[in-house]
């Protein structure tokens, strides 16, 4: 099945949630509401045999041009190994409570994903096993990867200050 | 229940009397600078958490920051064993994006040096694999040949590890005889070198004993942890992206893909010895049916260095050089979003690009083999023996700069 | 032979060695800097790309042994430490940490654009420069160094030893 025709199978299936339908560069992208997202995941998992996860990670469409929808996206990637298809849902996540639902029901494999879209981006899982920092250290500031987040950092982090200070405390204890 | 602190290892009494252990991120075994939190029963691992991040680089976030043809060079820090196949990776999504077409001299060139890097990176890996089981010789022969490998790679491009080799819309510099004369020695000896390495292992009582049933997984267990690579073939899942979504030249290419059945370290083992055979068919194909014709497309936005006769360059008069061309807000630079994988050694390299019609990306995602690899870590290394989880680790085939980005 | 003799024979600037006794007679800060010199034990350590060329050094086709250079797995064994890659602010206090368990005297390399500066990562994660909390002996540049640029980088620091003076304790 063609994965335009799929995704008009899910606009059938979950009317209200489907928010969109795009091709770029023979790539179909859906958009979705985010509560249900679980469910649609499920459906085209069992249904569609998309049982490999490709990827999943957010974007911060702050600074975007000409984009409608809310700042946060989280972009799930997925492809059947059977049949070959590939599909991607585009679940939009709102700045005010950036919070969804997460599928590391569906696979053990999302939990490190989503663990390290909560670091880069903020964005929070309900009912994940470990949501906690990953990449950046635990009492890190800031979330790197959003819009409003210098490339060099807002501030300096406070372990690499208290690591600079030992250093120069054990200096006089250098031959 | 009282508890003390010795060096990192949380000593207690009473109902808890379990281990626990932070291996690593400075432990030689662990590949790079991998953290294992472990909680011991005795021996056994009842409890495996491993801990990333201490190579994070921010490279999704630099990304952002640089053109797409001055990311490239940041492809080659993110698998540095196989720079080659993470070039390709990068220009073949990129291209996807902005429609580039590649000639297929260039094509051909991309599948050779893939395959190259390939062997490259098994050999590390089987070099070092063998080194934390106990065979430390296997070591040395590996590495006679992978120098090989880096010295054609110096010869074709100035660099033996991080290459910067392909361009949007083809390579870097043309394929010269003196090289395709050497590689085609390579490819007549390797077959016996592969022979040579199975006889130092492959019937050693210590390397079978340590690899046989050690790391089970299942095909759906393995589906289920996002592996992908050898270490998903390993377990009998034929995916491989060179033959799913072919891309360069690789539906030109007549290979096969090696499939393991029990799902065990030995079976990924397997997997991969196989691929270096499969790798050295292609690399001979490639020798053989290399078409003539140039090797950057019309098309491409990079800038590259003026061939020798007459190639006329647009200098950046801002800039001065002739390295770096910005080019903002070309008709090329189309509003949209793709994702492409292409299989490096190590598993699904995956590069998800949104662009916002400007020359730099908006977000650039890359999914990276070695972190699902490490996050399987935790569901297969429980229950296992501590000296077990050296060789799982070892067997996954992680590289951490891919992992943390 | 047999035949004693008061021939010293100079086997380096300042270094007699007496034939027939195995004993030699030197200035004890050179005696200390040649052994010292001749035998450096790096900590392994690696971090990022440069580890993988400096396995490259150690491997067959270099061969660092040659030169008493031998890989200690453990930092209380080592006496040199090879900064090969990127050090992240996430990894500095423990890269800090290798380094305070070293004895003393130890030495630092920063093999590689990374360690030396910061390299082509000029972000919220990565220090710029492995100075900016341990004292480095020697930079190599590169990114990464080719091998050969390794053992340049270990024969200055050969060099750099054999240059000192009285380096034995904190009070001397």
């Amino acid at each position: 099945m063609e994965p335009i025709r799929i995704a008009a199978q899910l606009e059938e299936k979950f009317p209200d949630s489907i928010l969109g339908i795009m091709e770029h560069r023979g790539q179909v992208t859906t958009s979705v509401a985010r509560t249900p997202i679980v469910e649609i995941i499920q459906f085209l998992k069992t249904e569609h045999q998309m049982n490999h996860l490709n990827c999943l990670c957010g974007v911060d469409n702050l600074h975007r041009t000409a984009h409608v929808g809310e700042r946060f996206e989280v972009i799930y990637q997925l492809y059947s190994i059977e049949n070959r298809i590939l599909l991607r849902l585009k679940a939009q996540v709102p700045e005010a409570e950036p919070a969804i639902d997460s599928i590391c029901g569906l696979w053990t494999g999302a939990n490190w994903l989503e663990r390290e879209t909560y670091d880069l981006f903020g964005i929070i899982f309900n009912n994940h096993p470990n949501l906690k920092r990953i990449l950046t250290p635990d009492d890190w500031q800031g979330h790197p990867l959003r819009k409003d987040y210098a490339l060099k950092g807002d501030q300096e982090w406070s372990g690499f200050e208290q690591l600079k200070e030992k250093a120069a405390q054990l200096k006089q204890f250098e031959f | 229940m009282t508890k003390t602190t010795i060096l990192d290892v949380q000593v207690a009494d009473g109902a808890d009397d379990k281990y626990r252990l932070k291996m690593g991120p400075q432990h030689p075994a662990t590949h790079g600078v991998l953290r294992v939190d472990l909680e011991l029963d005795g021996e056994t691992i009842d409890k495996c958490d491993p801990q990333v991040g201490y190579l994070h680089r921010g490279f999704e976030k630099l990304a952002e920051h640089r053109t797409y043809a001055q990311n490239i060079v940041l492809t080659d820090r993110l698998d540095y064993i196989s720079a080659m196949a993470n070039n390709v990776g990068y220009c073949v999504a990129v291209e996807k994006l902005l429609a580039i077409e590649v000639p297929p001299r260039a094509q051909f060139i991309r599948v050779m040096v893939c395959e190259m890097a390939r062997i490259s990176s098994h050999l590390l890996w089987l070099a070092t694999h063998a080194l934390d089981i106990g065979a430390m010789t296997v070591f040395l022969y590996c590495f006679r040949e992978r120098e090989v490998l880096l010295e054609l790679f110096a010869e074709l491009c100035g660099s033996r590890l991080t290459n910067t080799y392909t361009r949007l819309g083809g390579v870097r510099q043309d394929v010269t005889h003196s090289i395709m004369l050497k590689l085609q020695r390579f490819v007549d000896e390797f077959p016996g070198h592969i022979a040579e390495y199975e006889t130092l292992i492959d019937t050693n009582r210590i390397w079978l004993k340590r690899t046989i049933g050690i790391g089970q997984i299942s095909a759906d267990k393995a589906v289920d942890l996002c592996l992908t690579g050898p270490s998903l073939r390993g377990s009998g899942v034929a995916y491989d992206i060179r033959q799913h979504i072919p891309y360069a030249a690789y539906n030109q290419m007549d290979f096969e893909v090696p499939v393991g059945e029990t799902g065990d370290t030995y079976a990924r083992y397997r997997c991969r010895m196989e691929e270096f055979r499969q790798s050295n068919t292609i690399l001979r194909q490639c020798i053989e049916r290399m078409p003539p014709g140039p090797i950057l497309g019309k098309d491409a936005p990079d800038l590259i260095m003026p061939a020798k006769p007459g190639r006329k360059l647009e200098f950046d008069a801002v800039a001065g050089n002739a390295l770096i061309k910005l080019i903002d807000n070309r008709d090329l630079y189309m509003a949209g979003d793709v994702y492409v994988a292409t299989e490096v050694p190590k598993g699904e390299l995956g590069f998800y690009f949104i662009s916002d019609g400007m020359g730099r990306p908006y977000r650039m995602h890359i999914r990276s083999p070695s972190f699902l690899h490490i996050g399987a870590l935790a569901t297969i290394g429980q229950g296992v023996m501590i000296a077990d989880l050296i060789a799982i680790i070892g067997t996954l085939d992680v590289v951490l700069g891919e992992c943390d980005r | 032979m047999g035949k004693m003799t008061n021939n010293l024979v100079q086997i380096e600037e300042g270094i007699k060695f007496i034939p027939g006794a195995s004993a030699f007679v030197a200035p004890l800060n050179k005696l200390i800097n040649w052994g010292r010199a001749g035998s450096i034990w790096p900590a392994t350590f690696g971090l990022a790309c440069c580890a993988i060329e400096m396995m490259v050094a150690g491997a067959s086709t270099n061969d660092l042994d040659r030169f008493g250079i031998i890989f200690r797995a453990s930092p209380r064994q080592a006496d040199c430490l090879i900064l090969a890659g990127t050090i992240t602010k996430k990894m500095a206090p423990i890269v800090r940490r290798v380094y305070d368990q070293m004895p003393e005297p130890r030495y630092v390399i920063a093999m590689g654009s990374c360690a030396c500066t910061g390299g082509l990562f000029d972000t919220y994660a990565v220090v710029q420069g492995a100075d900016e909390f341990l004292p480095v002996d020697v930079y190599i540049p590169g990114c990464p160094p080719r091998p050969e640029a390794l053992l340049e980088g270990i024969m200055k620091l050969q060099e750099k030893i054999m240059q000192e003076q009285g380096r034995w304790s904190q009070f001397a």
